[in-house]
């Protein structure tokens, strides 16, 4: 059987969770098994009906606290593992993921890869592939489909849809309270303040092809010309030459602007993650193999420094 | 206290490389130190310049190539290095998390760590799964994707929060209070008790350039060189059933138009298109 994890923060359940189960759903039809789906701690007995799609054999809920804490998520899903004897285990390649699959797959000795983009199988064995080198190089892991946890990047497949008619059922776990080392205390929203880039119309978003800090004037040179907003990639945020709310991307700001240009970013799937939703995405980027470029209309392969101050005398 | 940072190099690819075999050829690689590694450096180096008795050992799984980076470590006030290798190591393609920690772990339990700092992912490959791999074989607490880090006793939780990120005053500390990057602008303040396995995300801190004084120093700073038998690492537990089979270069998916021409012309080209778009009017 396939066992997928689902995903919940703050009282909602996370659009991974329903992808997973597209995901899931495809790896237990090739080998011709059951799809079960775990959720453990919060409103489990809600999140089970929305997981409760078309393709879903079995929701385990495991009530246990509110929020995740990785401690009770390794505990509960080593008891549940334990009991099913999943072949292929699936979790999400998010920021919580990242805080449990690794412990949890030494803890069940299940081998772990992670961040798939893609999962095949063939002849009882499970054919992960991975991007490497920021997406310019994609690789293919094979390991047995018997005993494999595999970390599964969000947005990659479309969530599961329909109702389905799987059976809920209460996994009373055994949580040892001393061995829960960590707690959560609170939440804190960052990158508020003056601007709010997810309003703008137009956006100049700038990487860390820029270089230097200095250099940011032309960057806000072409912004004033085009009325346009600045907003930045992680590096320039990371570096302190922009505030972080002007960060797009996986941690700062999902944007979908009318139009976002792009210069000097390369397009890293947590950068993209925040605006592959605007209408129109122009590249400038010196690198005709960045993947920025998959996901723009239009392009230009040339030294930023060269075509931006040009851009900016257009509309001077 | 004892700090121990797992350093690595990550390559970044030529804009025109070659593959060969599982590989990018060598010639299209430039190496550095792996990018999250520099922020975990940094924020260990803080923690001995704030406090008496804190030494910062960095540990690092590689060939003789990665000597420039550990170099880099020492360099910026790490204490002394421990490279682990052999040819065994080296004539595998796929160095997988639980190889990596096994090595790193046979190397923590000598130094024993009240705190291990290691970056939330390699830059080339992306695991992203070394640290929590190791918490959880050394039986340490952790937490992933940290962007501020404070050190304290758990008796004094209420004034932590005063001091700056980073600049943890305790070296008697038992927990560490620190912040996870969620996604969406979101972070989860979250106590982890010591000792513990912490993964930095970049942004936590601002890593400094080594000085040249440092540079001078850190070529007599002690490097040791190791063997997994040395370590007394079972070959075992160095075994994976992954295996690595294919490598290439995606499918390009772009649609997008790109304009030819220097730059004055492509300028012309794309200012026409926003126009139309409505934009600088
Ligand atoms: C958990 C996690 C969360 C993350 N969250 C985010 C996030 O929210 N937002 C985000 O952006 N990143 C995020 N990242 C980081 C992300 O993985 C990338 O490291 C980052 O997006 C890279 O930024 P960049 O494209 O500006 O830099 P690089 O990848 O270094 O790209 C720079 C680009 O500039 C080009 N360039 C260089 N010089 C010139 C020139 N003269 N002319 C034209 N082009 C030039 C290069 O060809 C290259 O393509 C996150 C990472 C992790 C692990
Ligand atoms: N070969 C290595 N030697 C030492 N530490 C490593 C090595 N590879 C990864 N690490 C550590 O583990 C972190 C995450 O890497 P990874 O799990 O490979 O993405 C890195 O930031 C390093 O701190």
């Amino acid at each position: 059987m396939i066992l997928a994890v689902a995903e919940h923060r703050r009282g909602e359940l996370r659009d991974v969770s329903l992808e997973l189960l597209a995901a899931g759903r495809g790896v237990a039809d090739a080998l011709g098994t059951e799809l079960h789906v775990a959720v453990v701690s919060g409103d489990v007995e809600r999140y089970a009906g929305e997981l409760n799609r078309e393709g879903v054999d079995a929701v385990h809920t495991v009530a246990h606290g509110e929020e995740f804490n990785h401690d009770v998520y390794v505990q509960a899903l080593a008891a549940l593992a334990g009991d099913l004897d999943p072949g292929v285990l699936l979790v999400p390649h998010t920021v919580n993921g990242l805080d449990y699959a690794p412990a949890l797959s030494s803890r069940v000795d299940y081998p772990l890869v992670t961040d798939a983009v893609d999962l095949r199988v063939d002849d009882g064995t499970l054919a992960v592939d991975r991007e490497m080198y920021g997406s310019k190089v994609e690789t293919t892991i094979e390991l047995p489909a018997d005993r494999a946890l595999v970390t599964v990047r969000p947005a990659e497949w479309s969530t599961a849809e329909g109702a389905g008619d799987a059976a809920v059922e209460a996994f009373d776990a055994p949580i040892d309270e001393s061995a829960v080392r960590s707690r959560v205390t609170g939440y804190e929203e960052v990158a508020g303040g003056d601007i709010d880039i997810g309003e703008a119309d137009v956006l100049v978003s700038v990487g860390r092809g820029i270089g230097e800090e200095e250099n940011l004037d032309i960057v806000h040179d072409l912004a004033e010309a085009l009325d346009a907003t600045v907003s930045a990639s992680r590096p320039v945020v990371d570096n302190g030459w922009l505030p972080k709310n002007r960060q797009v991307g996986q941690s700062g700001k999902v944007v979908t602007p009318d139009v976002y240009i792009a210069i000097g970013i390369s397009g890293a799937v947590q950068h993209v993650a925040g605006m592959k939703g605007a209408d129109t995405v122009v590249a400038i980027n010196n690198d005709p193999s960045a993947p920025i470029f998959d996901i723009a209309d239009y392009g230009i392969v040339d030294d930023l420094f060269d075509v931006v101050p040009a851009l900016t005398e257009q509309f001077r | 206290m004892q700090l121990l940072v797992p350093v690595t190099d990550a390559a970044t690819v030529d804009d025109e490389f070659e593959i060969d075999g599982l590989v990018v050829d060598d010639r299209y690689l430039t190496y550095d130190m792996n990018e999250w590694d520099e922020y975990a450096v940094e924020a260990a180096v803080r923690i001995a310049e704030a406090g008496e008795g804190v030494e910062v050992v960095t540990v690092t799984v590689g060939p003789e190539r990665v000597e420039e980076t550990v170099r880099q470590a020492l360099a910026k006030g790490a204490d002394r290095a421990v490279r682990v290798w052999d040819d065994d190591l080296a004539a595998r393609d796929l160095l997988d998390a639980r190889a990596k920690a096994a090595l790193v772990e046979a190397v923590a339990r000598e130094v024993d760590p009240d705190l291990v700092l290691t970056g939330v992912q390699s830059g080339d490959a992306g695991f992203a799964a070394t640290g929590v791999t190791l918490a959880e074989r050394l039986g340490y607490e952790w937490a992933a994707v940290v962007n501020q880090l404070d050190l304290g006793r758990e008796a004094e939780r209420s004034d932590v929060s005063e001091r700056a990120s980073g600049e943890a005053a305790s070296t008697d500390a038992d927990v560490a209070h620190v912040h996870r990057e969620l996604e969406g602008g979101v972070e989860e303040l979250t106590e982890v008790e010591l000792p513990a396995v912490l993964t930095v995300q970049t942004g936590i801190n601002e890593p400094r350039y080594a000085s040249l004084r440092g540079i001078r120093q850190a070529q007599n700073k002690p490097l040791d060189v190791r063997t997994p038998a040395d370590l007394g690492v079972e070959r075992n537990d160095l075994e994976t059933p992954l295996a690595w089979t294919a490598t290439r270069e995606p499918e390009s998916e772009s649609e997008a138009t790109v304009f030819e021409g220097d730059a004055d012309e492509t300028a012309g080209q794309l200012a026409g298109v926003l126009r139309e778009r409505g934009v600088g009017q």
